[in-house]
This record gives C-alpha cells, structure tokens and sequence, in this order.
C-alpha cells in the first residue's frame, strides 16, 4: 500500500502506516488525515509533534499517561486527559495520531 | 460508525436464524517474510501465498499432533455432532455464520483428519465421495477458510463447558493455527508481537528507558494526587517480590489505574517488589498461536529474570490468558521453581496478595470513595475456565468478587449464565484483539454487551470491572457500538486504588488550606 502526498508517493503497511519512519514529512499527515475526513488544526499538530519528539528519544509511543501530562504542561491543565485527545482522535490517540505522525503502530494488548 | 450492523441486544438472549457465509470475509493480516522469519516459521515465495509442498507439510504436521497430543486425536474421532455446542459461541451469537458454531469450525479440520488418516475416509476419498463420510480433500481454499474462521476462535472455551465430551474446541484451534503458521499463513498481529517480547521485553516494544521514563511519571502522579510517595522499581536486584505484568498496563487506560493499585497494595503491605524491564509483559501469544517452543520461550524469560533479580516470590498483575499460561504451565515451561520461597504459591495472583491483605485487615479501605459507582464484574475466559485464583475450588470467581465487594459498596453480578465458568469472552480474545477483526469483535461482543445492558437497567450499574488486558482494551473500543461509553470498563485494582487510603495520604494537601485560614 501507499500514499500519495507532496506530489511524491510513501510506502504504508496494510493498515496505513508509515513503511519508513525517516520518510515522515508534514504534508503525510495532511495526506493521511484528509483520507480520514480529518482536518488537521494546530491543536492536532501540538500532539502530533509530540509523539515524533518523544519517538526520537524512546523509540515508542508515549504511554497515555505520559502524553496526557505533556498536554497538559504545555497546552494547560483542562487538555490534560484522554477525554480531550479523543476529540481531537476519535479512532484513538494511540493509533490514530501515531499513524498521522508517522510512528509505528502501537501493538499488544492495547 | 461502521460499515456493517451492530446486533441488536435483548432482555432475553435470541439464538439467531443462521446466515450461511456471513463472515467468510473475516480474515486478519498474514504474517509478512520479516514476521514468518522473526518466529522460525517458513515464508511462501510470494506473501500471501503458501509455501512449496504445503500439502505435505500441512498432512505432515496434523499426523505429528495427533501422535503427540492424545486429547487432539480424541477431539478428532469423537464429535457426535450433538449440537450441545452450536448455540454457545459467541462469534456465532454475534454474526449468525453457521461455520462459527464450533463443532462446524472443528469440523474444517476434522474433516481433514478423517480424509488422511481414518480408513473409511480413505476408501470414499479414493472413489471421489469423501463427503459422504464427513471427510474431505485438502485443498487451498480449505486452507484458507480454515485460515479465517480459526481466526474467528478467541480459545474462550465456553463451548467446551457444554459438551458432553469435553471436546476442546481452543486446543482445536490452536493446532490448526500452527499448521497454517508452518505453511506459510501465519497472522500478522501474533507473530508481529512475539518477537519484541524476545527483543525487547514485551507486547508494546516498550524499552527500557521508555519504560523507566513511565514509571517515574506514575509516581509523580501519585504524590500529587494523594501526597504520599509510591514506588514503581524496575529492576530492582534483592526485591523479594517479582511483579509480571501485562504491557498494556503501562500503557493504556484503564489499565494503568490498575497498575497504581498493585503499588498502593505492596505499599500498604510493606513489602519490597520490583518489577523487570526483560520480563516486562506478563501475555504468553505462544498459546494463542498453539505453539509450544514459543510458549515456553516466553516463559522462560521469566524465569531468567526471577533468577537474575534474586526475588524470593513472583506475583501476576491482571492478566486473563497470562495466568492461565502460568496458572497451570508455568511449572512444566519453565521450572522448577525451587529457588522461590515455597510459602507462596509460585506464581500467585496479585488479587489473592490483595485478598489477603484485605482478610487480615493491613488496608485501610474507605468504600464510600467508590459510591458513585455501581459495579458489575466481568469473569475473564481464560481465568474462569482454566485456574483458579486461591486454593479452592470456584476461587478464580469468589476472590475478584471478594476483593470488588470490599472495596466498593455496589456491586450486581450479571445473569447467571453469562458469568463464572459460563462467562462469554469479551470478544477480543486469543489473539484477534486487531484492528482488522474489528468487526468479529463488535458482533462477539454481544452476549455480553445483552448482559451488561440488562443490568444496567435492571440494577442500575454504572460500570464493569475486569482482570485481564485484552478484556479491558476490547471494552474500551466497542462498548460505543452498543451505546455506552468507553469509560464505563474499569480495572478492578483501580477500585482498590480508589478506595485504599494509604498512611500520611492527605495531609499534605490539608496544610496549605489551614495556612490560607489562618492567614
């Protein structure tokens, strides 16, 4: 599988994500959410970002407990909960925001 | 919400009328080259395709189990197909695809068996009648429908329960998985996570650092949440107790609340325990794909860990098929334990640890904090029909319920045939909790949604509690099919968090606020 952004094509797995992290580019994201009727605001960036700082540093996904506190110190106390990141996510901040920003998949029993 | 219908649930169950093919679609991800490989199972020359001589191999595999394993050759020859088992199956509850019932999924292997290996199927084989003997040939497209319905098989055994032979459909389906899985049609999700237990410690692919990282962070939660300092060790060489537990309960909610509850448990108890970063993930997938060396593989990193860590006991966190693995294997994969202290038992259940602490009276528990819930309890498949969590026979029912009841003042079981050793599985089980099955996971989850559903209104329960990770997960996602909210399942150490009331818990907070008075 594959998707089209930037003019360029980006290799996915089945399920969409990201075939080479290294490959990631903003305009992915873009791509990746339009395909999901999803509008990227700044809100969805400030964690899509995120989770690629986070990534570069533990080579995983941040727990929910540990993105729902980031939030909530840099965006402020009333975004730091799972409630909000699901508006922001509906399929799920875990896998939803992971695939817009290029991680692997959260896998297991999650 | 979806591209297809959501059951409907009734005050009574209704067996549906059958819809013949409704699920021939399902069928998850194959395993890729890189996945078959990681796990030492062959690769076709082209994905998606089985590999050269796979009829061979497949016959070959079928012949070593039923040699090795008695209880497959007796589950082959003595179906009566009585149909005790056709109404019992969630997944058939659920999608009404006749192939679900289970002595129908058994039979697209034993129909095999009977064509190859029993002399009558031989005989009408080699006339060309096989079906005339209930046997048939083994061709790719049998390959491949078993490949979909064994992955419509979450090794729950409630079908078991109700024949009269005890024919286990799970160990059916776990040894057809693992033929497929050596002619080349392994699943994806499995055999993409067992390697990163090798790897890296657990399901998630959670290092180290990561780990360490979360941990920190939960305990800085907790003090700002009670003013008390609970700790979370990792690797901890000299702690007299090992904590394995599931990945997800670093990770995800509502797993995690109940991971603060074990802390505050062997802090109220003064015990010293720790957990590993290497043994990081109490699930064993290995049983979940029907294969041994892998099981034991998992198994025995535990082992090495305990060993390393120098731990006297080894405790599992809330984890359904864990402790079935280590419920009843772990003595076989990967002992002998000799070098625990043996005035436990090896391993034991964090809620018999909690149980009793509760019995003799070392917590203090304020219920009240828990009021604003209604709790029903969901019994684990795996748990219910596999272990026991105690010494007694019926514990794995009594001692969740046990721990539930004293830490919160409402509390409604569900009916009476759909919880103990007749629980439905939640429908995400024996490794179909994936993304691509999610359809197969809303429809198996509808006996026990009805359930839920009618306790609710008949009981006025608010939420329902689990012990194991793939419950609690599959919940989360598909309790909006059916109307409630995510957040309606709970972890049942996460009742005990909130109601545990630890020494000193308080009375920082309380200081500030007498300083603004007094000011």
């Amino acid at each position: 599988m594959a998707i089209e952004a930037n003019g360029k094509t980006y290799e996915t797995d089945e399920e969409g994500y990201l075939s080479n992290l290294n490959d990631w580019e903003p305009e992915v994201a873009t791509a990746m959410a339009a395909a999901e009727d999803c509008e990227l605001t700044q809100e969805h960036w400030d964690i899509i970002n995120f989770l690629r700082e986070y990534y570069e540093e533990y080579q995983i996904a941040p727990a929910v407990r540990v993105l729902t506190k980031a939030v909530g110190k840099r965006l402020g106390k009333e975004k730091g909960n799972s409630k909000y990141l699901y508006e922001l996510f509906p399929y799920g901040p875990g896998k939803q925001a992971c695939k817009y920003a290029g991680l692997p998949k959260p896998t297991g029993c999650v | 919400m979806a591209d297809y219908e959501i059951p409907e649930t009734h005050e009574f169950p209704v067996i549906p009328s059958i819809m013949e093919g409704a699920m021939a679609h399902s069928s998850p991800y194959v395993a890729n080259v890189e996945f078959q490989e990681a796990m030492g199972f062959p690769s076709p020359a082209e994905p998606g395709q089985l590999i050269d001589g796979w009829k061979e191999k497949f016959l070959e595999l079928l012949e070593e189990k039923l040699g090795k394993y008695r209880s497959m050759l007796v589950f082959m020859d003595t179906c009566v197909k009585c149909g005790a088992c056709t109404d019992k199956c969630h997944y058939f509850l659920g999608t009404a695809d006749p192939k679900n019932m289970p002595v129908a999924r058994q039979d697209l292997i034993r129909q095999i068996y009977r064509r190859y290996f029993t002399l009558p199927g031989k005989i009408f084989g080699k006339l060309g009648f096989p079906g005339f003997v209930g046997a048939a040939e083994l061709t790719e497209e049998a390959v491949r429908e078993m490949y979909s319905y064994y992955h419509q098989c979450s090794e729950c055994r409630r079908c078991a329960v109700f024949c009269p032979f005890g024919i286990d459909t799970a160990e059916v389906t776990m040894a057809a998985r693992d033929i497929l899985a050596n002619i080349g049609m392994g699943q994806k999700y499995s055999n993409q996570i067992i390697p990163k237990v090798h790897k890296i410690g657990n399901n998630l692919g959670l290092p180290e650092a990561a780990l360490a990282d979360t941990l920190e962070g939960l305990e800085e939660e907790v003090e700002d949440d009670i003013g008390v300092k609970v700790r979370f060790p990792l690797d901890e060489k000299g702690a007299d107790i090992l904590l394995v537990t599931p990945s997800a309960d670093f990770f995800a909610e509502p797993h995690v609340d109940g991971l603060i509850g074990y802390a505050k448990v062997f802090h109220a108890a003064g015990v010293s325990w720790t957990l590993s970063s290497q043994a990081s993930e109490a699930a064993n997938f290995g049983l979940f794909i029907g294969n041994y060396e892998s099981m034991r593989n998992i198994a025995l990193r535990i082992r090495d860990e305990a060993k390393r860590l120098g731990v006297k006991r080894i405790i599992f966190g809330e984890c359904g098929h864990a402790w079935r693995v280590a419920y009843n294997h772990l003595n076989t994969l990967a002992g002998p334990w000799d070098f625990l202290d043996q005035n436990y038992p090896v391993p034991q259940h964090i809620l018999e640890f909690t149980k009793d602490c509760l019995d003799r009276g070392i917590l203090n528990i304020d219920k009240s904090e828990n009021d604003h819930m209604t709790l029903t309890f969901h019994d684990s498949c795996n748990i219910a029909r596999a272990s026991r969590i105690g010494e007694e026979v019926g514990s794995q029912f009594t001692t969740p319920r046990a721990v539930i009841k004293a830490v919160c003042n409402n509390f409604y079981d569900m009916s009476a045939n759909t919880i103990h050793d007749e629980t439905f599985c939640c429908g995400g089980g024996g490794g179909l909790l994936t993304d691509d099955l999610m359809e197969l996971r809303v429809k198996g989850a509808l006996p026990r949604m009805e359930a839920l559903k009618n306790v609710i209104a008949d009981n006025g329960v608010t939420h329902m509690a689990a012990i194991c990770a793939i419950c609690k997960s599959q919940f989360t996602k598909v309790l909006p099919y059916y109307g409630m909210t995510m957040d309606q399942i709970v972890s049942v150490h996460q009742l005990v968090s909130s109601a545990i009331v630890l020494d000193g818990q308080g009375e920082e907070a309380e200081e500030p606020e007498e300083a603004e008075e007094s000011a």
